[in-house]
């Protein structure tokens, strides 16, 4: 393609995308902006700058107890996810087994399914096993639903395993068991890490699922959601806006870790 | 190389596990739609009363219509949002290809929740856009209809998707090979020739993933109609968590759902026979 086409047509295109951007950009913004204005989160322009709303958010209790429950679900998340992903993605990667396809399907499901649907089944599951509702069935949905992930994450990284490692380590005397924790996990480093971030996120930021399983201890998202009935105010643009500088974080260190197990790859 | 005891340690811990907490809870899904309430009660009494009413109240269907409407919409403005932006930034973003991406991606990891609750305080009619409206002396009385409509609902999902929509159009054409569009033009295809005749077909497994993504998620969405749809924006997602929560009809409640969940996996399998024709070619 010469220049002068490509030049032509980004002409047009150009525009188009810096108003698509800047849609994209334009709640974060909101947000974000309006979380330092005195006079509440309508009205334009915002005026009076404060850190106020940041004040108060910090001396809320119910807040941090929110955050503190999120992040005890979200770290259980992550174990019980990896866990059963790990070996998830292993029995797909080494083992045959009948009903291998529909295990495979199975495990995505609540990847590609609504997550109300997911939620729904997970509470009658709750209620037919007489399991009260509590954060233990929130972070036993979270976990179960986000062994899809794990699986997806962890059985891409087997594939691009050299398996000559593992016949080594095993014709050279090491036990099956050696084998895994001395070959096998060490390959695996950077997907695993790289899939914990990500459950994590997501364990934090989910709403659809918890919804429905949740007791009397909310997470922070759960939180947030309670106080949207009673009404807007700056403090949850304050702590919107932490949750969206904390998640850019970890996904930047996530995408960081892809990269570079991508890079290694090749 | 692998044992049979090796074999066993890995598969049996997950497939207990999903069969327990995954394939269990789907199926109870499944077997209360075939239930029933009677007196407040769930009664364990094999019948199809509850897809039978799905098909003759026609509030179902109506709301059902609704949805699809919202999500065909949703899937459209994301299409037209993300397929230039993908666009841009496969062929045209030069050196600053990597930050473009990023840029597009990072909005994606943001919580659904807090941007649904940006938009809320954009659209209110004490929200943000009203005052710049009246700020700049466009309008003199708030506009009343920004939030609380179905259009509230498409502006928000077409927002949460347009990056997902983006992603695997634009690993589609990133994967088309560059010599192809010069061969176009040598052989003396306009620009529009050579977009409509080698790229778009070549990017069509994309644009139809991204259209599949779009359209499923919207479908089951219930948070956004609870957020910026007021009652004009009720979807089917909403009318199963209401069977589920006041009216306690969860038997009526689950077959709903399992419509839902059937739309849903019909609509993957065509995309992906149609992806895998669309390949060939």
């Amino acid at each position: 393609m010469n220049a002068t086409t490509s030049a032509r047509r980004a002409t047009w295109l150009t525009p188009y995308v810096i108003a698509v951007f800047a849609f994209i950009y334009l709640p974060i913004v909101v947000l974000v902006g309006y979380s330092f204005n005195r006079d509440g989160v309508g009205g334009f322009p915002p005026r009076h700058f404060t850190l106020h709303w940041y004040g108060l958010l910090f001396a809320d209790g119910a807040i941090w107890d929110a955050v503190l429950n999120s992040l005890v679900v979200a770290a259980g998340s992550v174990a019980l996810a990896l866990t059963l992903g790990l070996l998830a993605a292993l029995a797909l990667d080494r083992a045959d087994f009948p009903g291998k396809a529909l295990f495979r399907r199975l495990v995505l499901l609540p990847l590609i399914l609504p997550g109300i649907i997911t939620g729904l089944s997970l509470l009658m599951f709750a209620v037919f096993a007489g399991a009260p509702l509590s954060l233990v069935t929130v972070f036993l949905g979270h976990g179960t639903a986000l062994i899809s992930v794990a699986t997806t994450e962890l059985f891409a990284g087997l594939q691009k395993m050299d398996r000559a490692q593992e016949e080594a380590s095993l014709d050279l005397g090491a036990t099956p068991w050696q084998t895994f924790w001395r070959v096998t996990l060490p390959n695996l480093k950077l997907p695993l890490i790289a899939a914990g971030l990500l459950i994590f996120t997501l364990s934090m930021d989910e709403i659809a699922v918890t919804f429905f399983l949740i007791g009397r201890d909310n997470t922070l998202p759960m939180e947030i959601w309670g106080r949207l009935r009673q009404g807007m105010t700056p403090e949850i643009n304050a702590v919107s806006t932490l949750i969206f500088v904390v998640s850019v974080v970890l996904i930047s260190v996530w995408y960081r870790l892809r990269m570079r197990s991508l890079r290694n790859a090749n | 190389m692998y044992s049979r005891a090796y074999k066993s340690l890995v598969s049996l811990p997950p497939l207990l596990w999903v069969g327990i907490f995954l394939l269990l809870p789907y199926a109870l899904m499944l077997v209360h739609s075939f239930w029933l309430v009677r007196d407040g009660f769930i009664v364990h009494q094999w019948n199809l009363g509850n897809y039978a009413a799905l098909f003759t109240r026609t509030v179902y269907l109506q709301v059902l219509l609704r949805t699809m409407r919202i999500a065909a919409s949703v899937t459209l403005c994301s299409l037209l949002l993300g397929y230039p932006l993908a666009y841009y930034v496969s062929f045209y973003s030069g050196v600053r290809k990597e930050i473009l991406y990023q840029l597009v991606i990072v909005p994606l990891w943001v919580s659904y929740l807090v941007r649904g609750y940006a938009w809320k305080t954009i659209l209110g009619s004490d929200g943000v856009l009203n005052g710049f409206l009246r700020y700049a002396h466009i309008t003199h009385a708030p506009v009343g209809f920004l939030l609380y409509s179905p259009f509230a609902v498409v502006l928000m999902l077409t927002h949460i998707y347009t990056p997902f929509v983006f992603l695997p159009i634009y690993a589609a054409l990133e994967s088309i090979p560059r010599p192809l569009l010069e061969a176009s033009q040598d052989l003396g295809a306009t620009p529009s020739q050579t977009f409509l005749r080698v790229v778009l077909p070549l990017s069509m497994p994309g644009l139809l993933a991204g259209a599949t993504f779009a359209f499923v998620l919207s479908l089951g969405d219930f948070l956004a109609p609870l957020l910026v749809g007021g009652p004009s924006g009720t979807m089917i997602a909403n009318v199963v968590q209401s069977l589920f929560g006041a009216a306690y009809d969860w038997p009526l409640g689950a077959a709903v759902a399992m419509c839902i969940l059937v739309i849903t996996l019909t609509l993957l399998s065509l995309t992906e026979t149609l992806e895998k024709r669309w390949s060939f070619k």
